[in-house]
């Protein structure tokens, strides 16, 4: 994964509430075994309908509970291959939040009104360090996880800062594993 | 300290602070190809291939198919030939299409005795919720954690908050598990749990069959939920007993413990009146849009509203009862086990489909088809009209040949009413077993506690 730091540019704005995965990546591009090449289908029946406008820019600001639903991490990869680079949103759907910090795509939470204020002025700064936004006329601050923002910073891989705690994982098996069930044994 | 149920599950799993241990991998082909191909590219194994249990269901056609290579629709058929091909390579146990154990992944856990009390549990799908009916805590991963638990047989984890729902009352006749879920949806809202382990307690639970339990945890992810669970009592060890991988004996005094000690605090507490709740029929595009099968389409309350009515093209007043349909789906992750098709079949059993209606039953398993054919439920459901088929997600998110078209209403048994959800501008009414069979039926939708 890439580092992640400064995201500055301008705002693409969808503000509707409760925009889950089935919208951002309809289930017919979920047959894909790649990663990449979903962005030309992100929001696919939306973008046909009339009036919408999604231009690609560094960030997109949107309404509570962003990336509800399923699970699929191809919303993500959709939206970063998109070109986002940053979601700003009041609230994000917890398995939607943990798959895009996987991927160095930023999840920042900001409040209602502030995200509304993004929207007008149509082009912010973020800086992860800081934990802060900034845009015309406006500013605030965000909270994150202290170790996932470390890892985005660093542009960690994740299962290679596991692998550090390899010693704790093979003494949990050794002391502390449950007996069952072990798949390999049905018949 | 008084301890919570998630509480207990989280410190035996605890490997290092915000470091999960994972006791049961499951695995389908829709999210797991990238995670094995980055296995494969950074020279990782999987750790744990005893602990992960792989199977297809999301891409499977219900028509019969008895192997991959008979799937017509091309990427489909690359993507369950790729997961057996990455199973066969990583030495990752597998029941395809063709298999007698093959079914939807949350469904066949729990049949084969391979979810139990007490364990974590994770698969790259939304749904993982379910298992959490077991006293297990479960959860949905995306594709990258996926490949961390493949590699690492763990999951980085902050603990989530714990919220306790708690029934009281009891379920009125005709009203089921998924009404009681659908009707809490409504309450707290598909952001209500976010951030959240739910607990669901009360005598409305401790009543519930271990197939209504699985539909009530199945839909805590509707909530925003991250986990939902319930303790286990005698209704689990009966139900886990003699299944192929369960311990002989069952380790009673253990699971027995696995409960929310007195005085437990919860960060969030939730109250709902189980006796209050009725069938419950959803009208929008989001299952917290959801009234009462005697109420109606409600007035718009903000711009989320408007777009649901104008998709679901509904006018505001109509009584759900004369919504008219197209189709009917019997099936799911959230209700597809026996007990849902004994529930249905109950109700059809002599009947005809509405001429108007297209109504179909997949058995969530190829276990779970058997046992209804044993039963004869196949030919109640065939006499009445539905289409018999096998087992598989099947409509319930048309990554398979089973799809609505644009413009068709469906009273549907599964999980997500999401536009296009069935189908590019299908229209879905989720409902309970007992409610889509009485409407496939009447052709529309029908109060079942007056109607039976």
């Amino acid at each position: 994964m890439r580092p992640v730091n400064l995201i500055e540019g301008h705002v693409s704005v969808l503000d509707r509430s409760d925009v889950d995965t089935d919208q951002i990546i309809p289930k017919q591009f979920l047959k894909r075994v790649e990663r990449t090449g979903f962005g030309e289908f992100l929001f696919y029946d939306w973008a046909k309908q009339p009036g919408w406008d999604l231009p690609r820019n560094p960030i997109l600001a949107t309404g509570r509970n962003f990336g509800c639903g399923s699970s699929r991490e191809h919303a993500p990869w959709a939206l970063e291959d998109y070109g986002f680079e940053a979601v700003i949103a009041p609230s994000f759907a917890d398995i939607f939040y943990s798959n895009c910090t996987k991927i160095g795509l930023l999840p920042v939470v900001l409040a209602e009104d502030e995200v509304h204020a993004v929207m007008e002025s149509g082009h912010a700064s973020i800086n992860l360090a800081q934990q802060s936004v900034s845009w015309t006329g406006g500013g605030a601050s965000f909270e994150i996880d202290p170790e996932v923002k470390r890892r985005l910073l660093e542009g960690l891989d994740d299962i290679g800062v596991t692998l550090q705690q390899q010693d704790a994982i093979d003494r949990f098996e050794a002391e502390r594993e449950r007996s069952g069930p072990v798949t390999t044994a049905l018949s | 300290m008084a301890k919570t149920l998630f509480d207990k599950i989280w410190e035996a799993h605890e490997v290092a602070d915000g470091l999960l241990y994972v006791d049961l991998h499951l695995v389908h082909e829709v999210t797991s190809p990238q995670a094995f191909e980055s296995l494969r590219l950074a020279g990782r194994k999987v750790r744990r291939p005893d602990r992960t249990l792989a199977t297809a269901d999301h891409n499977v056609p219900t028509d019969g198919s008895t192997a991959a290579e008979q799937i017509r629709d091309q990427l489909s058929r690359v993507q369950v030939e790729t997961l057996e091909r990455n199973c066969e390579e990583f030495g990752v146990p597998i029941y395809s299409i063709g298999s007698r154990r093959q079914g939807i992944v949350h469904v066949i856990g729990p049949e084969l005795g391979i979810t139990q009390p007490g364990m974590t549990i994770v698969c790259g799908d939304s749904h993982t919720s379910t298992h959490g009916a077991f006293g297990a805590l479960a959860v949905g991963i995306g594709t990258s954690e996926v490949e961390h638990v493949l590699a690492t047989q763990t999951l980085q984890q902050r603990k989530p908050r714990s919220m306790r729902i708690r029934y009281s009352g009891e379920l009125g006749y005709g009203v089921t598990a998924k009404d009681l879920i659908l009707a809490t949806i409504g309450q707290i809202g598909v952001a209500g749990g976010v951030g959240h382990v739910v607990e669901y307690a009360g005598p409305a639970i401790e009543a519930l069959s271990m197939e209504g339990r699985m539909t009530v945890c199945n839909m805590t992810i509707e909530a925003g939920g991250r986990a939902g669970m319930i303790a286990p009592d005698d209704t689990t060890f009966e139900w886990v007993e003699g299944r192929e991988a369960a311990p002989h004996p069952l380790p009673l005094e253990e699971w027995r413990a696995l409960r929310t000690d007195e005085g437990a605090s919860f960060d969030t507490e939730v109250e709902v009146d189980a006796s209050e709740v009725s069938p419950q029929v959803t009208w929008g595009t989001t299952p917290g849009m959801v009234v009462g099968v005697t109420g109606a389409v409600p007035e718009p309350a903000g711009e989320g509203d408007e777009r649901a009515l104008e998709y679901m093209a509904l006018e505001p007043g109509t009584p759900m009862s004369e919504i008219r349909l197209d189709r009917v789906f019997i099936g799911s992750c959230t209700n597809s086990r026996i007990g849902d098709l004994r529930e249905a079949a109950e109700l059809v059993k002599g009947r005809r489909v509405a001429s108007t209606v297209n109504a179909m039953v997949v058995p969530g398993s190829q276990q779970v088809k058997a046992q209804a054919e044993a039963e004869g439920l196949d030919e109640v459901f065939r006499a009445a009209g539905f289409d018999w088929r096998s087992a598989g997600c099947s409509m319930c998110l048309g990554m398979n040949p089973d799809i609505a078209a644009p413009g068709e209403r469906v009273a549907s048994t599964s999980n997500r009413n999401f536009e296009g959800r069935q189908g590019r501008g299908a229209r879905s009414h989720l409902v309970s077993p007992k409610m889509a069979a009485a409407a496939a039926i009447e052709g529309h939708f029908v109060d079942i506690r007056e109607w039976e």
